[in-house]
């Protein structure tokens, strides 16, 4: 009864699914601009020219049409910083879900599958760190060592792997105590292979949604983050960075931090789109 | 003699499966009268529709719902409301589940009444202790104040029935009550229930599979297949000489001590019970009849055989002494 | 039980050591502190001084247990930029943060309980379907965007609420909103799941057995038992809630302890750091057991464990 044997059937109520279809779509469309953004990017984002500076977006008066959504306060393409910033916020989301993500599952699957003083060291674990704020870990951090693109990703991989853990410890021990498999287990099947055959399949699932929910966090929080100052540095074009930067000229021109929060809003809404179809897929309701 | 509970072709629809087609029933006051049948067959079903507790997404239809001679088939919400609990009572097959964890024996118990007739709460424990002792349960102040977790399955169920009785029904329907019990336990609380029979008058209509059951504790019974009643009659009657095909192989896969020898094989029905689509006609069971024949597709005959003794059957009675000779 | 706690205390306690060494550490693993208090243009001299004044020349480990030993009595040491003791900062500003904490889940408790509720009895219905939207559009929403958002729109156009400071109840509603809005998807959702599967129990067909009312089944007997997980939740997203309300309070300018630690952070005060990072963590901790024990009085089941 491997997970794999299961796919089939469900990938065709996956596409059926109105969520995963317009979630996939959101998250495609920002996946294909991060990786083809030097390419399709009408100007270049870094660029400033400053008479041209808070142009504003093509359905106000006063708009440019070379700047389709206008300016901002240093005269930089608000579309190219935007369509950059979308390759920040993928990165961020990606690499930290799979650093995370290595971490937690790691953790999680060696408590549930080991159990006794093993297991209650992985819970030891997990209720220190979620004791921990992590927010403010996370901007001590930065502080002390500089803000960049690389140490906003380890430090959020480093930090939110608590998810992953506490899902993957329930499922494995769950399945690990399931009669087949502790049928299989009598008759000298090694651990391995239990482990690969028997628990990681069953555990794909859950661990995908519980992916999403983090990839939406993790973009979260790099945005609070940028947005205080010290998440990933300017120039770059951080959705976050971006609406901290633009807050001062908010109350003119509100569309300032408008764009930038409605992408952040949108590609987060399509993350949790996904998460939420592949639960309703399972039929469980893992997250707290 | 009016009936307490009479039911007339109840038809009960649920999603597309046509889940009753037409039962009819009744049971007399101080009369227990067991429903059997295999799982499936729709007698839970018939019991909830009475009490009116049908699933979301079902349809009920009856010719006649009477209760102590009222009509109540075409009775609201909050009428149905009023009269479960209090003339009317049901027991269910879970005793484990059946309690909420979140609140004492005593409170569930009491609430019952006080919803019902408003009665202050001291009173209302008073009663509740008077039954719970009533059903056999030592120290009942001590297990007005525990929570169900506390009790075992078999407590468990008499405090269902102590619950049941809080309000003195003139009904009450028992839901397959012993199927998870121990075996012991069971006896005891058909013991029980035969008992407030006696004592309190009150009516039974019991649910089970379990034809032991049935000859312990039924005054008359009905045999459900499908969503019919297919023979009813009292209870010596029907074991006595059962006349429905499906009746006859129910009783033989019963092994009688005596009238069976040790390496007979047991008896079963071959086939398994059809679903049945709204539409169909004819006897549910007749794929798996040895005696069905074309007439069997065509609307089926009930037969009054006299003594109490019914039969939807197209098969004259007394085929099997025809058929022998 | 009692047991039960004794345990969860003891390992709380160790929980909490465990935080402050790894708070601890996180400063000193940064390179030579005095240089980053000294800033960029001080002298060898200065740095030296510095090293000296604060004792950042001794080992390691004689500075971790100086400041363990401290921190458990209730000293901090002084902050480096405010020129008073820790433990006073701390003091004078965590009253806002406990305030904006509550506001901000007592208004997600009176959004997501009725929704939860009503979408559960409303199952799959067009009900159901927006309590999902409305609970989609907040878990999407990033906090700061949102609060900007409210600024603009309440603060400046309809100029009903002020944008800023701490000088009235009035101040705390936007940041309560905004706070609320983190809580509210997850404890809905919660609710949601626990009702429905509260009204499909088995007890509940006994309650409807026993012509109980639809609203004395619905709160008595439905969301009595679904409240259990959600009542804890609550308590443990209000630990999350003072552990996120730096972005809240330095976008609103409440001075609280979360401000504080902004403000530490981006000075490089580390004395205060370290104390608000253990601070918050303590709180976290009594939440959870102040969640255990909740779970444990609400649900008789695990009184007898």
């Amino acid at each position: 009864m491997s997970g794999m044997a299961m796919t089939s059937g469900r990938g065709l109520r996956l596409l059926r699914n109105w969520g995963f279809v317009v979630g996939a779509g959101i998250v495609g469309i920002c996946a294909i601009l991060a990786v083809f953004a030097p390419w399709v990017v009408p100007h270049d984002p870094f660029v400033i020219d400053l008479e041209r500076r808070l142009v504003p977006p093509f359905w106000m008066e006063g708009s440019d049409p070379r700047n389709i959504l206008g300016t901002d306060q240093l005269g930089r393409d608000y579309l190219s910083r935007l369509i950059y910033g979308a390759r920040i916020s993928m990165m961020i989301g990606v690499l930290t879900v799979i650093t995370s993500g290595l971490i937690g599952i790691t953790l999680g699957v060696l408590g549930g599958f080991y159990g006794g003083k093993v297991d209650d060291a992985v819970v030891f674990a997990i209720t220190t760190r979620l004791s921990i704020p992590a927010v403010l870990v996370a901007l001590a951090v930065a502080a002390l060592h500089g803000t960049s693109l690389m140490l906003v990703i380890l430090v959020l991989g480093l930090l939110l792997w608590d998810r992953f853990a506490v899902v993957a410890r329930s499922t494995t021990s769950q399945i690990r105590n399931l009669d087949y498999v502790a049928a299989a287990w009598c008759s000298g099947v090694s651990r391995w292979w239990v482990l690969t055959r028997e628990v990681l399949p069953n555990i794909a699932t859950h661990l995908a949604v519980v992916a999403t929910l983090e990839m939406a966090l993790a973009i979260l929080l790099e945005a609070a983050l940028s947005f205080l100052g010290l998440g990933v540095p300017a120039p770059l074009p951080s959705w976050g960075l971006m609406i901290s930067e633009a807050k001062e000229y908010m109350f003119f021109s509100p569309w300032v931090i408008m764009i930038p929060g409605a992408a952040l809003f949108v590609l987060v809404l399509g993350v949790n789109l996904l998460g939420d179809a592949l639960r309703d897929m399972l039929g469980t309701d893992l997250s707290r | 003699m009016t009936a307490l509970l009479e039911v007339r072709d109840l038809r009960v629809t649920i999603g597309s499966t046509a889940a009753v087609r037409g039962a009819s029933m009744s049971v007399n006051k101080g009369e227990t009268h067991c429903l059997v049948g295999e799982s499936g067959c729709g007698k839970s079903i018939s019991a909830l529709s009475v009490m009116g507790l049908l699933p979301k997404g079902s349809v009920r239809e009856t010719s006649s719902l009477r209760f102590a001679g009222e009509e109540i088939g075409n009775f609201g919400e909050r009428e149905m409301e009023r009269l479960r609990g209090d003339r009317m009572a049901m027991i269910f097959q879970e005793p484990m589940t059946s309690l909420n964890p979140a609140y004492t024996v005593g409170s569930q118990m009491t609430e019952v009444l006080r919803r019902h007739r408003g009665t202050p709460r001291a009173q209302a424990v008073d009663r509740a202790a008077e039954l719970l002792a009533r059903v056999g349960i030592t120290a009942p102040g001590m297990r007005l104040g525990q929570f169900p977790h506390q009790l075992s399955g078999g407590l468990r169920q008499r405090v269902m029935i102590a619950m049941a009785l809080m309000c003195d029904p003139e009904l009450l329907i028992a839901d397959e009550p012993t199927t998870a019990l121990d075996v012991t336990v069971q006896a005891q609380i058909l013991r029980l229930l035969a008992g407030l029979q006696k004592d309190l008058g009150v009516g039974i209509l019991l649910i089970t599979h379990d034809l032991g059951v049935v000859a312990r504790v039924a005054d008359r019974v009905s045999v459900m297949y499908a969503g019919l009643v297919v023979e009813s009659a009292p209870t010596a009657t029907l074991f006595a000489a059962p006349e429905h095909p499906y009746t006859r192989g129910l009783l033989s896969c019963v092994p009688v001590p005596g009238k069976v020898k040790r390496g007979d094989p047991l008896g079963s029905i071959p086939g398994v019970v059809p679903r049945i689509q709204p539409g169909f006609t004819g006897c549910g069971f007749r794929d798996r009849c040895s005696e069905a024949t074309a007439a069997c597709a065509e609307t089926i005959p009930r037969q009054n055989l006299g003594g109490e003794h019914e039969l939807l059957c197209t098969l004259a009675p007394g085929w099997r002494e025809k058929a022998a000779a | 039980m009692f047991y039960f706690f004794l345990r969860r205390f003891a390992v709380a306690v160790l929980v909490a050591l465990t935080v402050l060494t790894i708070t601890f550490l996180l400063t000193r693993l940064s390179g030579d502190l005095a240089i980053s208090i000294a800033g960029p243009n001080a002298s060898q001299e200065d740095i030296a001084t510095i090293r000296q004044v604060y004792g950042l020349d001794r080992p390691l480990w004689i500075q971790y247990f100086d400041w363990l030993f401290r921190a458990v009595q209730g000293d901090f040491g002084e902050s480096f930029f405010f020129r008073d003791r820790v433990s006073n900062l701390i003091a004078t500003r965590i009253p806002i943060t406990m305030t904006l904490g509550l506001v901000g889940l007592a208004i997600a408790l009176v959004i997501s309980l009725p929704l939860g509720i009503l979408s559960a009895v409303r199952e799959g219905s067009w009900v159901d379907r927006l309590v999902t939207l409305v609970v989609l559009i907040g878990q999407a929403m990033p906090s700061f965007w949102l609060a900007l958002i409210l600024m603009i729109v309440f603060g400046l156009q309809l100029g009903w609420l002020p944008i800023s400071g701490t000088g009235s109840w009035e101040h705390f509603v936007m940041p309560g909103v905004v706070l609320a809005f983190s809580a509210i998807p997850s404890l809905t959702r919660l609710t949601r799941s626990g009702m429905i599967e509260a009204l499909s129990s088995d007890y509940i067909r006994t309650a409807r057995a026993k012509g109980l009312t639809r609203m004395s089944i619905l709160v008595k007997h439905g969301f009595r038992n679904a409240a259990i997980p959600v009542v804890s939740i609550a308590a443990v997203q209000l630990g999350f809630m003072l552990g996120g309300s730096v972005v809240i309070e330095t976008v609103f300018a409440l001075h609280g302890v979360g401000y504080l630690a902004w403000e530490s952070i981006s000075k490089n005060d580390f004395p205060v750091v370290q104390a608000v990072v253990l601070v918050l963590a303590l709180l976290y901790i009594g939440l959870t057991l102040l969640a255990d024990l909740l779970n444990a009085v609400l649900d008789p089941r695990l009184r007898t464990a």
